[in-house]
Protein backbone atom coordinates (compact mmCIF):
# COMPACT_ATOMS: atom_id res chain seq x y z
CA UNK A 1 0.00 0.00 0.00
CA UNK A 2 1.10 3.46 -0.80
CA UNK A 3 1.89 6.19 1.93
CA UNK A 4 2.70 8.91 -0.63
CA UNK A 5 0.47 11.86 -0.21
CA UNK A 6 0.08 13.72 -3.84
CA UNK A 7 -0.58 17.11 -3.68
CA UNK A 8 -1.67 19.78 -6.46
CA UNK A 9 -3.24 17.98 -9.76
CA UNK A 10 -0.32 15.73 -9.83
CA UNK A 11 1.47 13.87 -13.00
CA UNK A 12 -0.65 12.17 -15.34
CA UNK A 13 2.02 10.13 -16.70
CA UNK A 14 2.32 6.85 -15.37
CA UNK A 15 5.85 5.03 -14.68
CA UNK A 16 6.26 1.05 -16.28
CA UNK A 17 5.24 -1.00 -13.82
CA UNK A 18 7.61 -4.36 -12.75
CA UNK A 19 7.57 -7.08 -14.72
CA UNK A 20 5.63 -10.55 -14.37
CA UNK A 21 7.21 -13.00 -16.70
CA UNK A 22 9.57 -13.23 -19.44
CA UNK A 23 7.30 -11.21 -21.75
CA UNK A 24 6.53 -8.15 -19.63
CA UNK A 25 10.54 -8.08 -18.89
CA UNK A 26 11.77 -7.64 -22.29
CA UNK A 27 8.80 -5.85 -23.37
CA UNK A 28 9.91 -3.04 -20.92
CA UNK A 29 13.70 -3.70 -21.84
CA UNK A 30 12.56 -2.41 -25.22
CA UNK A 31 10.79 -0.11 -24.25
CA UNK A 32 13.25 1.62 -22.03
CA UNK A 33 16.00 1.05 -24.79
CA UNK A 34 17.27 -1.86 -23.32
CA UNK A 35 16.56 -4.47 -25.95
CA UNK A 36 15.96 -4.56 -29.70
CA UNK A 37 12.63 -4.56 -30.50
CA UNK A 38 12.93 -7.59 -32.97
CA UNK A 39 13.66 -9.56 -29.82
CA UNK A 40 10.36 -9.12 -28.69
CA UNK A 41 7.93 -11.40 -30.25
CA UNK A 42 10.16 -14.58 -29.91
CA UNK A 43 9.56 -14.07 -26.46
CA UNK A 44 6.45 -16.58 -25.03
CA UNK A 45 4.51 -15.41 -22.22
CA UNK A 46 4.93 -17.13 -18.93
CA UNK A 47 1.91 -17.08 -18.06
CA UNK A 48 -1.69 -15.43 -18.16
CA UNK A 49 -0.63 -12.83 -16.27
CA UNK A 50 2.80 -12.01 -17.74
CA UNK A 51 0.83 -12.02 -21.45
CA UNK A 52 -1.90 -9.58 -19.66
CA UNK A 53 0.68 -6.89 -17.99
CA UNK A 54 2.41 -7.09 -21.26
CA UNK A 55 -1.29 -6.32 -22.93
CA UNK A 56 -1.92 -3.97 -20.39
CA UNK A 57 1.55 -1.81 -21.42
CA UNK A 58 0.66 -1.57 -24.51
CA UNK A 59 -2.92 -0.34 -23.97
CA UNK A 60 -1.94 2.44 -21.56
CA UNK A 61 0.37 3.72 -24.62
CA UNK A 62 -2.87 4.53 -26.38
CA UNK A 63 -4.38 6.28 -23.24
CA UNK A 64 -1.93 8.43 -20.96
CA UNK A 65 1.43 7.11 -21.74
CA UNK A 66 4.59 6.34 -19.27
CA UNK A 67 7.49 9.10 -18.63
CA UNK A 68 10.13 6.83 -19.64
CA UNK A 69 8.59 5.41 -23.19
CA UNK A 70 7.07 8.36 -25.39
CA UNK A 71 5.33 7.69 -28.71
CA UNK A 72 6.49 4.06 -28.90
CA UNK A 73 2.01 3.39 -29.49
CA UNK A 74 2.77 2.04 -32.60
CA UNK A 75 5.98 0.10 -32.29
CA UNK A 76 5.21 -2.67 -34.82
CA UNK A 77 6.65 -5.65 -32.74
CA UNK A 78 4.19 -4.42 -29.71
CA UNK A 79 1.28 -4.45 -31.61
CA UNK A 80 1.99 -8.15 -32.59
CA UNK A 81 2.64 -9.17 -29.64
CA UNK A 82 -0.50 -7.38 -27.85
CA UNK A 83 -2.81 -8.99 -30.33
CA UNK A 84 -1.28 -12.43 -30.08
CA UNK A 85 -2.14 -11.56 -26.18
CA UNK A 86 -5.58 -10.53 -26.82
CA UNK A 87 -6.47 -13.49 -29.34
CA UNK A 88 -5.83 -15.90 -26.28
CA UNK A 89 -7.80 -13.75 -23.78
CA UNK A 90 -10.68 -13.43 -26.06
CA UNK A 91 -10.73 -17.60 -26.81
CA UNK A 92 -10.72 -17.76 -22.73
CA UNK A 93 -13.70 -15.00 -22.64
CA UNK A 94 -15.72 -17.10 -25.45
CA UNK A 95 -14.88 -20.62 -23.82
CA UNK A 96 -16.03 -19.35 -20.29
CA UNK A 97 -18.99 -17.88 -21.82
CA UNK A 98 -19.77 -20.89 -23.61
CA UNK A 99 -23.99 -22.15 -22.42
CA UNK A 100 -23.89 -18.70 -19.64
CA UNK A 101 -25.06 -16.23 -22.58
CA UNK A 102 -28.41 -14.09 -21.99
CA UNK A 103 -30.79 -15.43 -23.84
CA UNK A 104 -31.26 -12.52 -26.18
CA UNK A 105 -29.47 -8.97 -26.31
CA UNK A 106 -33.57 -7.79 -25.71
CA UNK A 107 -32.87 -4.27 -23.57
CA UNK A 108 -35.25 -6.09 -20.72
CA UNK A 109 -33.41 -9.44 -20.96
CA UNK A 110 -29.70 -7.95 -20.71
CA UNK A 111 -31.18 -6.00 -17.62
CA UNK A 112 -33.23 -8.70 -16.00
CA UNK A 113 -29.71 -11.11 -16.61
CA UNK A 114 -28.22 -8.60 -15.00
CA UNK A 115 -30.47 -8.45 -11.73
CA UNK A 116 -30.60 -11.70 -11.70
CA UNK A 117 -26.43 -12.50 -10.85
CA UNK A 118 -26.19 -13.82 -7.97
CA UNK A 119 -22.36 -12.89 -7.52
CA UNK A 120 -21.18 -12.38 -3.45
CA UNK A 121 -20.96 -8.53 -3.84
CA UNK A 122 -18.22 -6.42 -2.41
CA UNK A 123 -20.32 -3.37 -1.84
CA UNK A 124 -22.72 -5.43 0.43
CA UNK A 125 -19.75 -6.35 2.41
CA UNK A 126 -18.20 -2.49 1.74
CA UNK A 127 -21.65 -1.34 3.41
CA UNK A 128 -22.04 -3.86 6.36
CA UNK A 129 -18.51 -5.52 7.78
CA UNK A 130 -15.44 -4.55 5.82
CA UNK A 131 -12.44 -2.94 7.17
CA UNK A 132 -11.02 0.75 6.79
CA UNK A 133 -8.01 -1.48 5.78
CA UNK A 134 -9.94 -3.64 3.40
CA UNK A 135 -11.51 -0.98 1.68
CA UNK A 136 -8.71 1.43 1.35
CA UNK A 137 -7.10 -1.93 -0.39
CA UNK A 138 -10.45 -2.31 -2.65
CA UNK A 139 -10.57 1.27 -3.66
CA UNK A 140 -6.43 1.12 -4.97
CA UNK A 141 -7.14 -2.04 -6.67
CA UNK A 142 -10.26 -0.41 -8.73
CA UNK A 143 -8.08 2.76 -9.13
CA UNK A 144 -6.69 0.93 -12.22
CA UNK A 145 -10.07 1.48 -14.15
CA UNK A 146 -11.65 4.33 -12.37
CA UNK A 147 -8.55 6.86 -12.82
CA UNK A 148 -9.39 6.22 -16.86
CA UNK A 149 -13.40 5.66 -16.47
CA UNK A 150 -15.05 5.76 -19.33
CA UNK A 151 -12.24 6.47 -21.53
CA UNK A 152 -11.55 2.47 -22.77
CA UNK A 153 -15.24 3.23 -23.42
CA UNK A 154 -14.40 5.97 -25.98
CA UNK A 155 -12.91 4.14 -28.53
CA UNK A 156 -16.46 2.36 -29.39
CA UNK A 157 -17.95 5.76 -30.23
CA UNK A 158 -16.79 6.09 -33.83
CA UNK A 159 -17.54 2.16 -34.42
CA UNK A 160 -21.50 2.29 -34.19
CA UNK A 161 -24.60 3.37 -36.29
CA UNK A 162 -25.68 6.96 -35.97
CA UNK A 163 -28.57 5.81 -33.18
CA UNK A 164 -26.63 4.07 -30.83
CA UNK A 165 -23.58 6.68 -31.41
CA UNK A 166 -25.76 9.61 -30.40
CA UNK A 167 -26.91 7.95 -27.21
CA UNK A 168 -23.18 6.87 -26.49
CA UNK A 169 -21.73 10.77 -26.93
CA UNK A 170 -24.64 11.12 -24.83
CA UNK A 171 -23.64 8.86 -21.95
CA UNK A 172 -19.87 9.70 -22.24
CA UNK A 173 -20.27 13.57 -22.05
CA UNK A 174 -21.83 12.85 -17.96
CA UNK A 175 -19.55 10.35 -17.65
CA UNK A 176 -16.54 13.45 -18.47
CA UNK A 177 -18.61 15.72 -16.17
CA UNK A 178 -21.23 17.78 -18.86
CA UNK A 179 -18.28 20.22 -19.48
CA UNK A 180 -17.53 20.41 -16.00
CA UNK A 181 -13.84 19.13 -15.20
CA UNK A 182 -14.92 19.14 -11.87
CA UNK A 183 -17.35 16.70 -12.33
CA UNK A 184 -15.48 14.12 -14.80
CA UNK A 185 -16.01 10.72 -12.82
CA UNK A 186 -12.54 9.86 -13.10
CA UNK A 187 -11.13 13.18 -11.64
CA UNK A 188 -13.71 12.65 -8.59
CA UNK A 189 -12.70 9.43 -7.71
CA UNK A 190 -8.91 11.03 -7.99
CA UNK A 191 -9.93 13.89 -5.12
CA UNK A 192 -11.56 10.73 -3.23
CA UNK A 193 -7.86 9.18 -3.79
CA UNK A 194 -6.00 12.37 -2.59
CA UNK A 195 -8.07 12.64 0.25
CA UNK A 196 -7.42 9.74 1.29
CA UNK A 197 -3.18 10.09 1.07
CA UNK A 198 -3.46 7.32 -1.56
CA UNK A 199 -1.15 8.51 -4.74
CA UNK A 200 -4.19 9.35 -7.16
CA UNK A 201 -1.60 9.19 -10.82
CA UNK A 202 -2.90 7.02 -13.26
CA UNK A 203 -2.02 3.58 -13.31
CA UNK A 204 0.24 4.32 -9.85
CA UNK A 205 -1.18 0.97 -8.36
CA UNK A 206 -0.51 -1.41 -11.26
CA UNK A 207 2.13 -3.65 -9.60
CA UNK A 208 0.14 -4.68 -6.17
CA UNK A 209 -3.72 -5.42 -8.41
CA UNK A 210 -4.25 -9.18 -8.61
CA UNK A 211 -4.19 -10.55 -12.31
CA UNK A 212 -8.20 -10.25 -11.86
CA UNK A 213 -7.55 -6.40 -12.18
CA UNK A 214 -5.39 -7.06 -15.21
CA UNK A 215 -7.45 -8.81 -16.72
CA UNK A 216 -10.66 -6.72 -16.45
CA UNK A 217 -8.66 -3.48 -17.62
CA UNK A 218 -7.38 -5.37 -20.75
CA UNK A 219 -10.68 -6.96 -21.78
CA UNK A 220 -12.20 -3.18 -21.18
CA UNK A 221 -9.43 -1.65 -23.85
CA UNK A 222 -9.26 -4.61 -26.27
CA UNK A 223 -13.36 -4.38 -26.46
CA UNK A 224 -12.77 -0.61 -27.20
CA UNK A 225 -9.77 -1.13 -29.24
CA UNK A 226 -10.97 -4.07 -31.63
CA UNK A 227 -13.81 -2.69 -34.23
CA UNK A 228 -14.63 -6.54 -34.37
CA UNK A 229 -15.71 -6.30 -31.16
CA UNK A 230 -17.85 -3.61 -31.04
CA UNK A 231 -21.25 -5.27 -30.20
CA UNK A 232 -18.99 -6.72 -27.05
CA UNK A 233 -17.99 -3.25 -25.62
CA UNK A 234 -21.24 -2.36 -26.00
CA UNK A 235 -22.61 -5.26 -23.73
CA UNK A 236 -19.95 -4.90 -20.96
CA UNK A 237 -21.50 -1.48 -21.07
CA UNK A 238 -25.11 -2.52 -20.23
CA UNK A 239 -23.85 -5.09 -17.83
CA UNK A 240 -21.34 -2.40 -16.33
CA UNK A 241 -23.88 0.40 -15.96
CA UNK A 242 -26.81 -1.80 -14.94
CA UNK A 243 -24.65 -3.26 -12.10
CA UNK A 244 -23.43 -0.04 -10.45
CA UNK A 245 -26.18 2.13 -9.15
CA UNK A 246 -27.67 -0.24 -5.62
CA UNK A 247 -23.38 -1.18 -5.30
CA UNK A 248 -22.29 2.45 -5.35
CA UNK A 249 -25.47 3.13 -2.81
CA UNK A 250 -23.72 0.63 -0.70
CA UNK A 251 -20.34 1.75 -1.22
CA UNK A 252 -20.84 5.10 0.04
CA UNK A 253 -23.23 4.02 2.87
CA UNK A 254 -20.14 1.82 3.85
CA UNK A 255 -17.51 4.62 3.03
CA UNK A 256 -19.64 6.72 5.67
CA UNK A 257 -20.04 3.96 8.29
CA UNK A 258 -15.84 3.44 8.44
CA UNK A 259 -15.61 7.48 8.02
CA UNK A 260 -13.21 7.95 5.08
CA UNK A 261 -13.33 11.42 3.21
CA UNK A 262 -16.59 12.74 2.08
CA UNK A 263 -14.87 13.33 -1.58
CA UNK A 264 -14.97 9.60 -1.74
CA UNK A 265 -18.46 8.79 -0.68
CA UNK A 266 -19.19 11.57 -3.38
CA UNK A 267 -17.66 9.72 -6.18
CA UNK A 268 -20.02 6.80 -5.27
CA UNK A 269 -23.07 9.48 -4.24
CA UNK A 270 -22.57 10.43 -7.88
CA UNK A 271 -23.11 6.91 -9.50
CA UNK A 272 -26.05 6.20 -7.76
CA UNK A 273 -28.50 8.48 -10.13
CA UNK A 274 -26.01 8.68 -13.24
CA UNK A 275 -25.95 5.10 -13.20
CA UNK A 276 -29.39 4.44 -12.92
CA UNK A 277 -29.74 7.02 -16.00
CA UNK A 278 -27.05 5.14 -17.97
CA UNK A 279 -28.31 1.46 -17.41
CA UNK A 280 -31.50 2.45 -18.88
CA UNK A 281 -29.85 4.54 -22.17
CA UNK A 282 -27.26 1.88 -22.55
CA UNK A 283 -29.80 -0.77 -22.41
CA UNK A 284 -32.29 1.15 -24.75
CA UNK A 285 -30.36 3.80 -26.83
CA UNK A 286 -26.81 1.92 -27.20
CA UNK A 287 -27.44 -1.59 -27.30
CA UNK A 288 -31.13 -2.16 -28.60
CA UNK A 289 -30.08 0.78 -31.52
CA UNK A 290 -26.76 -1.55 -32.21
CA UNK A 291 -28.69 -5.14 -32.24
CA UNK A 292 -31.46 -3.19 -34.49
CA UNK A 293 -28.94 -1.64 -36.85
CA UNK A 294 -26.39 -4.76 -36.93
CA UNK A 295 -28.23 -8.02 -35.65
CA UNK A 296 -25.50 -10.49 -36.79
CA UNK A 297 -23.75 -8.72 -33.59
CA UNK A 298 -26.62 -9.62 -30.70
CA UNK A 299 -24.57 -12.76 -29.71
CA UNK A 300 -21.41 -10.30 -29.23
CA UNK A 301 -23.09 -7.90 -26.94
CA UNK A 302 -24.55 -10.78 -24.74
CA UNK A 303 -21.38 -12.38 -24.84
CA UNK A 304 -20.13 -8.81 -23.61
CA UNK A 305 -22.73 -8.83 -20.22
CA UNK A 306 -21.43 -11.96 -19.38
CA UNK A 307 -18.17 -11.37 -19.49
CA UNK A 308 -18.46 -8.01 -17.16
CA UNK A 309 -20.33 -9.45 -14.39
CA UNK A 310 -18.41 -13.09 -14.61
CA UNK A 311 -15.09 -11.03 -14.18
CA UNK A 312 -16.64 -8.61 -11.80
CA UNK A 313 -17.27 -12.01 -9.61
CA UNK A 314 -13.99 -13.57 -10.16
CA UNK A 315 -12.52 -10.76 -8.98
CA UNK A 316 -14.86 -10.32 -5.82
CA UNK A 317 -13.96 -14.06 -5.05
CA UNK A 318 -10.45 -13.03 -5.11
CA UNK A 319 -10.66 -10.42 -2.78
CA UNK A 320 -12.58 -12.47 -0.45
CA UNK A 321 -10.08 -15.66 -0.72
CA UNK A 322 -7.29 -12.76 0.04
CA UNK A 323 -9.11 -11.78 3.05
CA UNK A 324 -9.94 -15.34 4.11
CA UNK A 325 -13.60 -14.57 4.05
CA UNK B 1 -29.62 24.65 -26.92
CA UNK B 2 -32.47 22.34 -27.52
CA UNK B 3 -35.34 23.15 -25.37
CA UNK B 4 -37.11 19.81 -26.62
CA UNK B 5 -37.80 18.11 -23.93
CA UNK B 6 -38.18 13.93 -24.48
CA UNK B 7 -39.55 11.69 -22.15
CA UNK B 8 -39.44 7.68 -22.62
CA UNK B 9 -41.30 5.37 -19.84
CA UNK B 10 -39.18 2.27 -19.24
CA UNK B 11 -41.16 -0.62 -18.64
CA UNK B 12 -40.70 -1.74 -14.98
CA UNK B 13 -38.07 1.59 -15.03
CA UNK B 14 -38.03 5.18 -14.52
CA UNK B 15 -39.41 8.12 -16.31
CA UNK B 16 -36.11 9.07 -18.81
CA UNK B 17 -36.28 12.55 -19.47
CA UNK B 18 -34.26 14.07 -22.40
CA UNK B 19 -34.02 17.74 -21.55
CA UNK B 20 -33.30 20.57 -18.78
CA UNK B 21 -36.36 20.67 -16.80
CA UNK B 22 -37.18 21.03 -12.73
CA UNK B 23 -39.44 18.34 -10.67
CA UNK B 24 -41.41 20.00 -8.11
CA UNK B 25 -41.80 17.56 -4.90
CA UNK B 26 -44.91 17.61 -2.64
CA UNK B 27 -42.83 19.69 -0.28
CA UNK B 28 -42.57 22.54 -2.97
CA UNK B 29 -38.97 22.41 -3.51
CA UNK B 30 -37.89 21.95 -7.47
CA UNK B 31 -35.41 19.59 -7.99
CA UNK B 32 -33.60 20.66 -11.70
CA UNK B 33 -32.03 18.45 -13.71
CA UNK B 34 -28.26 18.37 -13.88
CA UNK B 35 -27.17 16.14 -16.42
CA UNK B 36 -28.22 15.16 -20.57
CA UNK B 37 -31.05 12.48 -19.39
CA UNK B 38 -32.50 12.52 -16.11
CA UNK B 39 -34.02 9.29 -14.45
CA UNK B 40 -37.04 10.03 -12.56
CA UNK B 41 -38.21 7.26 -10.30
CA UNK B 42 -41.89 5.56 -11.11
CA UNK B 43 -41.89 3.16 -8.55
CA UNK B 44 -41.74 5.54 -5.79
CA UNK B 45 -38.99 3.58 -3.46
CA UNK B 46 -36.17 5.28 -4.41
CA UNK B 47 -33.81 7.15 -1.53
CA UNK B 48 -33.10 10.02 -4.09
CA UNK B 49 -36.64 11.05 -4.55
CA UNK B 50 -37.35 12.20 -7.52
CA UNK B 51 -34.54 10.86 -9.34
CA UNK B 52 -34.39 7.12 -9.92
CA UNK B 53 -31.54 5.16 -8.08
CA UNK B 54 -32.71 1.76 -9.52
CA UNK B 55 -34.13 0.69 -6.15
CA UNK B 56 -37.10 -0.75 -8.38
CA UNK B 57 -34.40 -4.01 -9.38
CA UNK B 58 -34.33 -4.96 -5.67
CA UNK B 59 -38.06 -4.65 -4.68
CA UNK B 60 -39.69 -5.91 -8.29
CA UNK B 61 -43.16 -4.86 -8.14
CA UNK B 62 -44.23 -4.67 -11.46
CA UNK B 63 -45.63 -1.54 -12.15
CA UNK B 64 -45.82 -0.74 -15.75
CA UNK B 65 -46.67 -3.65 -19.11
CA UNK B 66 -46.98 -1.11 -21.38
CA UNK B 67 -43.22 0.86 -22.01
CA UNK B 68 -43.74 3.04 -24.39
CA UNK B 69 -41.27 5.69 -26.12
CA UNK B 70 -41.89 8.47 -27.92
CA UNK B 71 -40.30 11.72 -29.15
Amino acid sequence: MPSAVITGSGSTTSTLPQPRGDLSAATVAALTGALPWDRVPRVSPSSDEDGLLTAWIAHELHHRGFAEAQDKEWTPELIAVRMRVERDLEARLRERAVGNLPESADPDVLLEFVRADEGRSLAAHVQRSATAEQVRELLWFRSIYHLKEADPTAWTVPRLPAQSRAALAELQYDEYGGGRPERLHAHLFAEGMRAMGLDAREGAAIDDVPVEVLEMNVTLTMFGLQRRLRGAAVGHLVAFEASSSGPSRRMARGLRRLGFPEEVAAYYDEHVEADAVHEQTAARFIAGALVEAEPHLAEDVAFGVFTCLDQESRFAEAMFDRWGL
Amino acid sequence: MSRRVDLTVCPNGPLLIRGDIGVRAPDGEVHRTERPVSAVCRCGKSASLPWCDATHQAIRTPFDDEGDSHE
